[in-house]
């Protein structure tokens, strides 16, 4: 079972902030690693599904608990 | 009375017919690439090409912004405050400041009021100003790319400019850079 390799803080952040934040930590990823997003922008419920269609990347979870959203993503 | 209608729905189908199988020969913009022109130099303009140049990098798209006409002057130093070569092209800039640091917001603008309560409020939600994200976008590998005519229609030198831009370009590579991209948008 793989585990999570990297969390990206991108708590706090707004549009574009949380996108371009993962983006820099996936440039140190290796393909197949798993990362966790941590955002509190509520666009990010829309927005981190449709970049992972954009970017080849794999949206494994997607999860709020009192109001930080947490997802977990596959490096494609 | 028969009410005279001059679209013929019959005629319609044909239309949207010939332009789909049109697409179809030439085939889908398949590059992932989107290009916008950015013409206006607005605040409220230039901020939504950043984001969505930002975020099409993110998203491992490859991006070209063409900067045309009073959007050429978003990428004026800050701290060239003059431009020009002429009076007129002189007055031109003192009228239209360059620099995403002084552009104007296209209503609102109050003298200044607007944009310094619009950058007020996008520092309360974290969401970085266009000069932040001008920034971001070269380092995430944006293609600035400036327009050569409008450089020559407004007196501007390279030396004018920020640095790390492109190469200026025509009309034509302009289009080829469209052509060859998914998404063409003019802001």
């Amino acid at each position: 079972m793989s585990t999570v390799t990297t969390t990206v803080d991108a708590r706090g952040q707004s549009c574009p902030g949380p996108l371009v934040t993962l983006h820099r930590a996936l440039k140190e990823a290796r393909s197949g690693d798993l990362l966790e997003l941590l955002a509190t922008d509520p666009g990010s419920k829309s927005d981190v599904p449709s970049w992972a269609e954009l970017s080849g990347n794999e949206l494994l979870e997607a999860t709020e608990e009192q109001g930080v959203y947490r997802y977990v993503i596959r490096k494609g | 009375m028969g009410a005279q209608t001059n679209a013929d729905p019959d005629e319609l189908t044909r239309l949207i017919e010939a332009a789909l199988e049109e697409r179809e020969r030439h085939g889908p913009n398949a590059k992932n690439k989107i290009t916008i022109i950015a013409w206006d130099g607005h605040l409220d303009r230039v901020w939504p090409t950043l984001i969505l140049s930002t975020t099409a990098a993110a998203s491992g798209m490859e991006v070209s912004v063409f900067f045309t006409f009073w959007g050429l002057f978003a990428l004026v130093r800050p701290e060239r405050r003059i431009t020009g070569k002429d009076w007129m092209t002189r007055m031109l800039s003192a009228l239209n400041p360059g620099s995403t640091a002084r552009a104007k917001l296209s209503r609102y603008n109050f003298a200044g009021l607007g944009p310094w309560m619009l950058g007020r409020i996008a520092k309360e939600y974290k969401t970085p100003h266009p000069t932040e994200l001008l920034g971001l976008a070269q380092e995430m590998g944006v293609r600035l790319i400036p327009c050569q005519m409008t450089m020559d229609l407004m007196g501007l030198t390279k030396d004018d400019l920020i640095d790390g831009l492109e190469e200026p370009i025509g009309a034509a590579t302009a289009l080829l850079e469209m052509k060859e991209s998914a998404i063409q948008l003019f802001i």
